[in-house]
């Protein structure tokens, strides 16, 4: 199995201070935004965004929610291996907010076809944008595109991109990987 | 993750510890879900679950059937006063029956011992048993015992007295194997003629003294007198049972500890609970209904995730 680096730790601050800033541009004091990480992976990066919005960019007022979608998910028993939940945690209503969903690659857009179901469980959002660190081109199965995007990658389908956080795997870094 | 190492729920008997440790952590997220403005996943779908009670039930089939919907799965209900039972057909002809139309579990209660096992062996469904006669009633035993975990902690070292008509019960049998798979001490309490002669069999121990049987313990299960399954008469008197094993909230503040108070319903107000110990803030009578749900969704959740395509 190769492996090649697509962004070290100093790309993945330089593009964080980035979607930080867009985020901004669009949300300004964010006080009818919400941001919700997609548990598991898309939650790193959704804490990651809010600390950065918060510390470095003044942010008060700014809610953080991380939503589990495994229940809405659209391959329950087409897989050998069950599906496994993790804890959603959104203790706000999201009736007439705007929502920011966040997760870490997008690729056949089915976890956000899901998640777009799910979070309509808390209420009718004004809108819903959505935020990816990896956008992987050409590898889409629904009509769903990002309204942020760190960084698009041109992978085949044989090739798996793995992004790793200082918090799991004590290293920020995007990988390549050949199946 | 983990599955569960059965193929069908039919008592807790046949459960090892990571089963409830799995069943529980799957209630978790559930009970996180029907707390949520709508409360309802799309998980089951495509499937469909019958729901057989060939004995009287109020509660459990509510239960199970709110946890079906909640899961999105096609529900029918289906009671033996209503049915063809009635004319004669056997258990195995109605199930088989209700199968041809594309079933995919069958929740079933049942007044003999053992309906459940058997149906398992003899029909090609997930069976799920919701109580058969005075053996087992495992979805029962698991949310007793999810909600001692969620009042204290855990349940592994606690002490639990199970007070009543241990002869007749199900739910004594199913939370005793429950219990004690998960580390609990379990003592049982009620009148000699209603404890099984070889209870002690199970390692648990039996004390006739209510007061000294509620002072050892951490959490009283109290059940009801079923006087539905007595052919004979096993005390003189609902007063005089009333009087030795009914509990009241002058034992309870005797007792110079707090100790959790629990009952699977229908309660008999004034028989072995008064209505101040059952509405009191000791009572988690009404949480054990609200864990029945999340419970019965991770169960049928589980099960479910084995169906093939």
């Amino acid at each position: 199995m190769s492996r090649k680096t697509l962004l070290n730790s100093k790309d993945i601050e330089i593009i964080l201070h980035r979607l930080a800033c867009q985020l901004i541009e669009n949300h300004n004091s964010f006080t009818n935004t919400v941001l919700i990480g997609l548990q598991p992976r898309g939650s790193y990066l959704a804490k990651r965004l809010s600390n950065l919005l918060k510390e470095e960019y003044n942010i008060t007022d700014l809610q953080l929610g991380l939503l589990d979608i495994t229940f809405y998910r659209d391959d329950f028993r087409r897989k050998e291996t069950p599906l496994a939940a993790e804890a959603t945690e959104i203790d706000f209503l999201i009736e007439g907010k705007k929502v920011v969903i966040i997760d870490d690659v997008l690729y056949s857009g089915r976890s956000v076809r899901a998640a777009l179901t799910a979070i309509q469980s808390f209420g009718r959002p004004k809108n819903i944008e959505l935020l990816v660190l990896i956008d992987r081109r050409f590898s889409r199965h629904l009509p769903i595109q990002p309204n942020y995007r760190g960084r698009q990658v041109d992978a085949i389908n044989e090739e798996k991109v793995l992004v790793t956080w200082s918090e799991t795997h004590n290293k920020d870094a995007v990988y390549i990987e050949q199946k | 993750m983990d599955q569960l190492s059965v193929e069908h729920l039919l008592g807790i008997k046949y459960l090892n510890i990571n089963d409830i440790d799995l069943i529980f952590k799957t209630a978790d997220h559930f009970k996180e879900v029907i707390n949520r403005p709508i409360k309802k996943v799309p998980s089951l779908r495509d499937i469909t679950i019958a729901n057989l009670f060939f004995e009287n039930s109020t509660r459990t089939k509510l239960s199970f059937e709110l946890a079906e919907k909640r899961l999105s799965a096609d529900v029918i209900n289906f009671s033996a006063s209503q049915s063809s039972v009635k004319k004669g057909e056997t258990l195995i002809d109605t199930v088989n029956n209700i199968l041809s139309m594309k079933v995919d579990i069958v929740v079933m209660r049942h007044g003999n011992v053992g309906a459940g096992v058997f149906l398992s062996k003899h029909v090609n469904a997930k069976i799920i048993n919701a109580g058969d006669g005075t053996h087992e009633h495992p979805t029962q035993a698991l949310l007793d015992s999810y909600s001692i975990r969620e009042k204290l902690g855990s349940v592994k070292g606690k002490k639990i007295v199970i007070v009543g008509d241990i002869l007749h019960s199900r739910v004594a049998l199913s939370n005793i194997y429950a219990l004690q798979l998960q580390g609990a001490k379990v003592k049982v309490c009620g009148p000699t003629t209603l404890i099984p002669k070889y209870i002690t069999s199970l390692g648990v121990e039996v004390e006739t003294n209510l007061k000294k049987a509620l002072e050892w313990c951490d959490v009283a299960n109290v059940l009801r007198v079923q006087h539905e399954r007595m052919d004979i008469k096993y005390f003189p008197s609902t007063r005089e049972y009333t009087q030795l094993f009914g509990i009241n909230k002058e034992i309870l503040d005797n007792l110079g500890k707090k100790i959790v108070i629990m009952h699977p319903g229908p309660i008999n107000r004034g028989v072995e609970i008064t209505s101040d110990v059952a509405d009191s803030n000791q009572s988690i009578i009404l949480n054990q209904v609200e864990n029945g749900v999340a419970i019965r969704m991770a169960v049928i959740y589980l099960l479910a995730q084995q169906i093939k395509r």
